[in-house]
């Protein structure tokens, strides 16, 4: 079920103002790839248009192509509900739903869409996909307490369980990790190693050493100067860039020099 | 007695480079109250020794001289900063007091008046058949007229409030939002007499003249609530954060289930306090009940279709013009059964509320 994306030549606007230039690349299927970069060089922006979140923001529009498998997620008649179904989405703040239990955040994929769904059928996505995220032996007891009362961690595990719950075939993580202590952060990253056995995976980080742990690709962003918009600057396995990388930019990013 | 600690001459103990002193003078704990208790004591002692006691008086002076001494002892024994917090936190308690005080007067001026005749009878009888100079009769017809007057603005003014709000937070862009959030404001300023004959005027049109009713009120004070709900909405709206709506969006669920889903449950605490409010709002209006649902009815009427409806508000006014002395007694238990009624709503309301919030554990 995992999706193979390839993007070619996507410009990424917001009003006016180009933010993403001219971005080609392919992301593989059943593995990691991660966005390295500074603060403001498109890096989330860029992973927003992957699955048409960027329409959500006023003035927010793309031009280019992103081929999922063999489907373009731009063509006229696709709907964009749709794509976010087939392309699931962490945030960078943990955000269950206030008003529902640890239960029905896992299900709320399939209840907000109004899926109808027998109680043992429910039963088992619930414990399937908190297994899946690691958190089933934490909360097994508690499902029907409010989401909201779990600690940062388990809360973030909680929205990759609700995630996978839709059975998307690629999962975005927006900074997944950057509100999370050392301990909590382990855990997804552990979490993510066994998701890409099943997904693909596309990872937004400011910590470089998460990149080289949980990747097998990685991409660096940069911005040429401030104002100017973001660029892929470099593009390859995760060993590579992080050890013999092709550019100067990306070299000076990855020891520290700047950025 | 010495109510002060003196502060320490001079820097503290330390060997050569001068050292700040970090430590200050301060008043005991118990010199506030003390002082306060002193002080409304001393000032009643002269009052009396002059025999022009006055509760006005007496309080204005008790304050006064509070405040004065309070600072000066905190100047002298603390420091200037702290002399300026204590004349500000006497200063926000007076204002305090005087915000408080139209407010108890009126309802003790309403309960004192209205217990008269607040019992059973009164709130279970209408005044069908009764002269206005009887010793008899009650507002029954006129909680009915009430309720099902505002009941029906609600029912009205809820769903197009509300449904306007999400139009504006969550779809309307640019000048279509500006002129709307404009027409609202300009909603609120209406006077509710205005409001009234609009009504009036539209009943005319198309029923003919004459034949104003229940409807015709609730219609009116729907006018007036609408405005009120939308703001109150508007607001509660975009508190939601933004991340649950995206949380929805990424979960491939559409925008008008998100809405409805996640929106407005997650708002419905703040929804349903800001209704209770626009509905406090409306309920004691007078002027455009009396032009609409009319002056002078006395039987229990139901039915908001048929004929004129008294109402609370309209009840007081038009006890208080008779001019009889049971007259003011209906009216003042009139106004005490109306300040019930809002507050048992608000009651209702913070249940509601509770039910409604989200829980944290």
């Amino acid at each position: 079920m995992a999706k193979r994306i390839d993007v070619s030549g996507l410009h990424v606007y917001y009003g006016d103002f180009l933010a993403v230039e001219d971005v080609s690349m392919t992301i593989e299927p059943r593995s990691v790839t991660a966005f390295i970069g500074s603060s403001g060089c498109g890096k989330s922006t860029f992973l927003r248009t992957l699955n048409r979140m960027h329409e959500v923001t006023p003035g927010a529009r793309a031009e280019g192509k992103v081929l999922l498998d063999d489907m373009d997620i731009y063509a006229p008649d696709v709907d964009p509900v749709l794509v976010r179904s087939e392309v699931g989405m962490v945030f960078q703040k943990a955000n269950p739903f206030p008003t529902m239990s640890i239960y029905d955040n896992v299900l709320a994929g399939a209840r907000l869409n109004n899926k109808r769904m027998s109680k043992a059928a429910a039963d088992e996505l619930v414990e399937d996909s908190l297994r899946g995220a690691n958190l089933w032996e934490e909360v097994k007891d508690r499902l029907n307490k409010p989401g909201s009362g779990l600690s940062g961690g388990q809360q973030q595990r909680l929205c990759i369980a609700r995630a996978t719950a839709v059975k998307p075939s690629v999962l975005l993580m927006d900074e997944p990790c950057s509100a999370l202590d050392p301990i909590s952060t382990l855990a997804i990253e552990d979490l993510i190693h066994k998701l890409k056995e099943d997904y693909t995976i596309v990872i937004v980080t400011h910590n470089m050493q998460q990149a080289a742990r949980v990747s097998d690709r990685t991409a660096f962003f940069n911005l040429s100067a401030p104002g100017k918009p973001g660029k892929l600057v470099e593009m390859g396995e995760t060993n590579k860039i992080f050890t013999r990388p092709e550019k100067k930019d990306t070299e000076n990013y990855i020891t520290g020099r700047f950025g | 007695m010495s109510l002060t600690t003196a502060q320490p001459a001079g820097p503290g103990p330390g060997a050569g480079a001068p050292r700040r002193d970090l430590r200050s003078g301060s008043l005991p704990r118990y010199f506030p109250a003390a002082l306060l208790a002193s002080s409304a004591a001393v000032v009643a002692g002269v009052l009396l020794a002059f025999s022009s006691f006055g509760f006005v008086l007496w309080a204005v002076l008790t304050a006064l001289s509070y405040t004065v001494i309070v600072v000066a002892a905190s100047a002298r024994v603390e420091s200037g900063r702290k002399a300026v917090d204590r004349l500000v936190t006497s200063l926000v308690y007076i204002c305090f007091a005087l915000a408080m005080l139209p407010l108890v007067s009126v309802l003790w001026t309403v309960l004192g008046n209205g217990l008269a005749r607040f019992d059973g009878y009164f709130l279970s009888v209408s005044m069908n058949g009764v002269l206005p100079s009887m010793d008899a009769g009650g507002a029954y017809h006129a909680i009915v007229g009430t309720l099902a007057i505002t009941g029906m603005a609600t029912l009205i003014s809820v769903p197009v409030g509300v449904m306007t709000a999400v139009y504006l937070v969550e779809y309307a862009r640019g000048r279509m939002k500006r002129t709307i959030m404009f027409f609202v404001d300009v909603m609120t300023g209406i006077p509710s007499i205005v409001a009234g004959l609009f009504v009036v005027a539209l009943w005319i049109i198309l029923f003919g003249p004459g034949n104003t009713n229940g409807a015709a009120g609730a219609l009116s004070l729907a006018v007036l609530m609408i405005p009120v709900v939308v703001r109150s909405s508007e607001e509660m709206l975009r508190l939601v954060p933004q991340d649950l709506r995206e949380a929805s969006y990424a979960l491939g669920v559409p925008k008008w289930r998100t809405i409805t889903k996640v929106v407005l449950p997650t708002s419905a605490a703040g929804l349903t306090t800001g209704i209770m409010l626009a509905i406090a709002r409306v309920i004691g209006e007078t002027a455009p009940l009396i032009l609409t649902a009319g002056s002078s009815a006395v039987s229990i009427n139901w039915n908001l279709f048929d004929g004129q409806m008294m109402s609370l508000p309209v009840f007081i006014y038009s006890q208080v013009r008779m001019g009889g002395a049971v007259n003011y007694e209906r009216a003042w238990a009139a106004a005490l059964t109306l300040i019930l009624v809002v507050m048992l709503l608000f009651f209702l309301a913070r249940m509601i509320g509770r039910l409604f919030a989200p829980k944290s554990r």
